[in-house]
This record gives structure tokens, sequence and C-alpha cells, in this order.
């Protein structure tokens, strides 16, 4: 087994009284891509959150790259390599593309040579992005937002990438755009920690999969053992696509 | 005095006057904008800008003399000063109130502007106090109107000072990390930005203009008080509200704006200087229910 990049344990999350996350147990080895799924209101994005440090974990312990993080400060763990793409893009409309790829890069500011670099990176995945970066970021159509969400947590050069429903709102063709530039970043060392509701796009990308139900994990396995068993695509991944 | 004479004295008077009112309104904005407080204490901060620049020169002038030599290096130590002292009241204050509701860090505001406010009135005895300045009447005369070297001084240092903001809030990570939080303070946290030092230093910045404009009314006004806070507090908040507050270039404007429609609205045949206030919250008033975004606002503004 390979190296373990994240490691979760017993995480317990609560907003007020509202029991959120109720244990929840999970690993993302190293050059992976895993994928968290379930309905809306499952708990996915709180486990994101839990795991950045937005929402503090009443319970349990989450380990990035051996060293705890589970009271640590979002910035401070953004500075250790995980980054997180939260649900929504949360892009910073009212500033041009160019300075929401800035602050994607604020705790590598100072590095103009990196920066550079990472930059160029950036402009080469998402060509589009370079041709529009004086505009307003709030001009971007839905595909270009994500790209951009995408492009600013690429800044700083992350280990572990949390990516929040990317395709969310987006034409399938769209949505098969940002998945090859997920399997790309991925190929290039890039571990990722996928949520979708799309659970079929999902799986065919990722390693291996978590199904999430009211704050619990209810199944995992690889995705293709989850995508081929039918009682499992029936019961919680909801077919239709 | 021919109407063009009445146009420059009153265009320069309204520029002094709109230059503290700017220097005031900006720390309003910028506060309001990065943690949408309306910080009330503001004035008060001006207030002990001028006079700590007060005490500054009283020292500085014993080796660099009262002229600008040393009142500029004596503004410039005052405005660190206060800035710093921003810097602890948003540590102290305001920082464990930020996810409270938003009625609490008004209160605490309220709270804070009283504390400073009769500090300074127990230390100096409630009296006025003759700033320590030695600025002379010296300036250019062009027929009946005479402008001093003092107020022409006094413009540029605003106009460098908002320069330089500009530069800072458009050019900088920091000026950039600055708005980004008035727009979405978690998506800032998930870029690896340190939210609770971006906010320290937007009081800083915002508590030491307040300083300079303290220091520069005490140098033109010649005389400081601990009550001088409070009406240019609301003038400031006026000011914030014409131009959209949480805007910077807004609070610029308006503060100009304000500082001239006051001296020109004096020159009415049937207005008197003593009815400028009247004018200055009238049309407070009128913002607030017509345009409470003011003139570069956003639309979203809550209701406070
Ligand atoms: N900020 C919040 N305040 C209160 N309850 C919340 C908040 N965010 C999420 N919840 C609740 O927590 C549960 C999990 O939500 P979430 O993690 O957003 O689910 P998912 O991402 O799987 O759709 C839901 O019941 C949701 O209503
Ligand atoms: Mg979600």
């Amino acid at each position: 087994m390979s190296e373990t990049v994240l490691e979760i344990e017993g995480l317990q999350t609560f907003y007020g009284k509202i029991h959120a996350l109720r244990g929840i147990s999970l690993n993302v080895p190293k050059g992976k891509i895993v994928t968290l799924l379930g309905a809306n209101g499952a708990g996915k994005s709180t486990t994101l959150k839990t795991i950045s440090g937005l929402t503090r974990a009443a319970a349990g312990r989450i380990t990035f790259r051996g060293q705890e993080i589970t009271a640590a400060a979002p910035h401070a763990i953004v500075r250790m390599g995980l980054i997180h793409a939260p649900e929504g893009r949360r892009i910073f409309k009212g500033m041009t593309v160019q300075e929401n790829l800035d602050l994607g890069g604020f705790t590598n500011r100072g590095e103009r040579a990196e920066k550079q670099r990472r930059l160029q990176y950036i402009f080469e995945l998402f060509p589009i992005l370079s041709n529009r970066r004086n505009q307003d970021a709030a001009l971007l159509s839905g595909g270009e937002q994500q790209m951009l969400a995408i492009g600013r947590a690429l800044m700083t050069d992350p280990e572990l990438m949390l990516l929040d429903e990317p395709s969310m709102g987006l034409a399938p063709f769209l949505v098969q755009a940002i998945m090859k530039i997920i399997r790309k970043l991925n190929e290039q060392g890039t571990t990722i920690l996928l949520v979708e509701q799309n659970a079929k796009v999902a799986l065919r990308l990722a390693d291996y999969g978590y199904v999430l139900e009211t704050g619990r994990i209810v199944v995992e396995g690889d995705s293709a053992t989850l995508r081929e068993d039918e009682s499992i695509v029936k019961a919680y991944l909801g077919g239709g696509h | 005095m021919t109407i063009l004479d009445i146009i420059i004295q009153q265009l320069t008077n309204g520029l002094i006057l709109g230059s503290f009112y700017s220097l005031v309104a900006l720390g309003y904005s910028m506060v309001y904008g990065i943690i949408k407080l309306l910080n009330f204490a503001h004035g008060d901060i001006y207030m002990v800008g001028a006079f700590v620049g007060f005490v500054i020169l009283s020292f500085v002038s014993t080796l660099l003399g009262d002229g600008w030599l040393g009142i500029l290096p004596s503004m410039i130590l005052a405005m660190t000063a206060v800035g710093f002292l921003g810097v602890l009241i948003q540590r102290i204050a305001y920082r464990p109130l930020l996810s409270a509701p938003r009625l609490s860090i008004l209160i605490v505001a309220v709270g804070v502007s009283l504390v400073l406010f009769n500090s300074v009135m127990v230390v100096t005895i409630g009296e006025y106090k003759a700033f320590p300045s030695g600025l002379g009447y010296e300036g250019i005369t062009m027929g009946h109107v005479h402008i001093t070297y003092t107020q022409m001084v006094m413009v540029g240092a605003t106009a460098v000072l908002m320069i330089a903001l500009h530069l800072f809030i458009a050019k900088t990570i920091y000026g950039k990390a600055m708005r980004a939080i008035s727009i979405d303070m978690d998506a800032c946290r998930l870029m690896g930005i340190d939210v609770n030092k971006i906010i320290a230093l937007t009081f800083f910045v915002g508590s030491s203009l307040a300083a300079a404009a303290g220091v520069m009314a005490g140098v033109y006004y010649g005389s400081i008080h601990f009550f001088m806070g409070f009406v240019i507090g609301l003038k400031a908040f006026t000011s914030a509200v014409i131009g959209g507050i949480g805007s910077i270039p807004g609070a610029m404007l308006g503060g100009l704006l304000l500082g001239l429609l006051e001296s020109f609205g004096t020159q009415l045949p049937w207005v008197g200087t003593e009815w400028k206030d009247v004018f200055a919250f009238g049309l407070l008033i009128l913002l607030l229910v017509f345009k409470p975004t003011g003139i570069l606002g956003r639309t979203e503004i809550e209701r406070m």
C-alpha cells in the first residue's frame, strides 16, 4: 500500500445543534484520486470544510502528511500544501482574473520566479484565462469560473487538492473538460479528493470512492467495484445518469 | 470681492475641510468594507491622533523647530503610533466579536468611543490645548484671496497619502487581500490568507490616516480638544455614505464633495456658517433614505 497523504479518523462536526458529521474515517493515498459521493445534505462539503479548517471538528483526528491538522488555522493548512476549491467556486467577483490568481499565490508572495512559473503552468492548462486575465472575473462563463477556481487553487502548487462539486451547473461537454483537467493534474502528481453528486462521472475518474449518508460513510470501495455493483448504484448513487 | 474671488476662496476652504473628511472617511469605509462594522470610535481615533501629534511635536520641535520640518516627522510618528493603537483596539475589542451578531460589535464600537473620549477628557482636564506649531500666514495673494503655504502643504500631503493608499490597495498583494476579504472572507482563508492579520493591517492604515487628519487639523485650527472627534466622525460617516460606504475611491470623493458643499453652501445668501452641519446631516438623511449605496457603492447594503 502506498503512502497516505490524508488520514481521517472518527471525525465529527456540528453546526450548532445539527450533527452534520457523525464519525467519518477515510484515507487518501498519495498520487490517487479519491471521491466522496452522496446525496445533497449528506455532509460532503462539511467534510471538506472541516479538513481545511473552515469548520471546527468536535471530535476525531485529521492527519496530513503525517502531521495532525485537526485544530490548525486554514491559512496554516494551505501553507502545508493542502488546498480546498470550495463549492460554488467562490471566485472574487469584482476583481480581475489576474488578481484572483495573484491571491491564489498569496502564500508564495515575494517569490516572483515561482509565481511566474505557476502562472505559466495555469495558462497552459486554461488558455482562456490568459486571454481574459484583465477582465472582471464576474464576466466569465460558469465553465470559465470553474477553471479560474481550479487555477487559483493551483497557484500554491498543492500536494493535495480538495475539489467540491467542480461539475456543478456545467453543460456535459464542460464537465468532461473539467474532469480531463483533473486527471491531468493527478497524472502530474497532485493527489485529489473529489466531492461529487454526479457519481457516474466521479467514479470513472477516481481510484477509490466513499459514499456518505447523513454524516456517515455507508459504503466504500474501489471505483470499479462501486460502479459495477448494481445494488450499490441503485441504493446510494441514484441511477439516472 | 468678486464672484471669482469667492469661488477660489471657498474652493480652498472646501478642499481643506474635504481633506480632513476624506482622510477620516477612508478608515470608516475600509473597516466597513472588510468586517461590515460601522466603527463609531473612528472619530475619536482622529482626536487621539491630534493629541498624540501634540505630544510628539512638543518634543520634536525642540530639535527640528515647530515649522513643517518638525511637523511632518511628528505627523508620521503620530500616524504610526495611532496605527498601532487601532490594531490594539481591533485585537482587544472587535476581534473576539467578529462572528457575533453585528449589533454586539456596533455597541462595543460605541463603548470604545466613550473610553477614548473620556480618557482624553480626564488626562487634559477637559481643556483646550494650543497646538505647538508655529506656522505663519505667508502664502500667495491673488486679488482679495490669500492662500497660505500651510493650506497648500496640507492639500498636497492629503493628495500624497491618497495616491499612496490607492497604489497600496490596487497594486500590492495586501491591498488585493483587503479587497478580496470584503468580497468573500472564507474564500480568502482558503487561499492561505491570514484574515486576522489583514484586518489588523486595515485598522492600522485607517487609524493612521485619521491621525494624519487629526494632526493637520491641530496645525490648521491651532487648538485641539477632547470632543473634536465627535462631529468629524459623523461628517466622515456622511462622506463615506455619499461616496458609497465600503468604497475607497468613494470615501475620497465623498469627503471632498462634502467639504466643498459645506464651504460653498455657506455662501448662499440665506445660509450662514452656522447652517453648515444642518447641511451635512440633512444630506446624510436624504442619502440614507433615497440612495443608501452612495455614488460608488455596491448594491448590497444591509440596514444596520
Ligand atoms: N453553515 C451551516 N449551518 C447550519 N447547517 C449547515 C451548514 N452547512 C451545512 N449544514 C447542514 O449540514 C448538513 C450537511 O451539509 P453539507 O456538508 O453541505 O452537505 P453536502 O455537501 O453533502 O450537500 C446538512 O444537513 C446541512 O443542512
Ligand atoms: Mg455540498
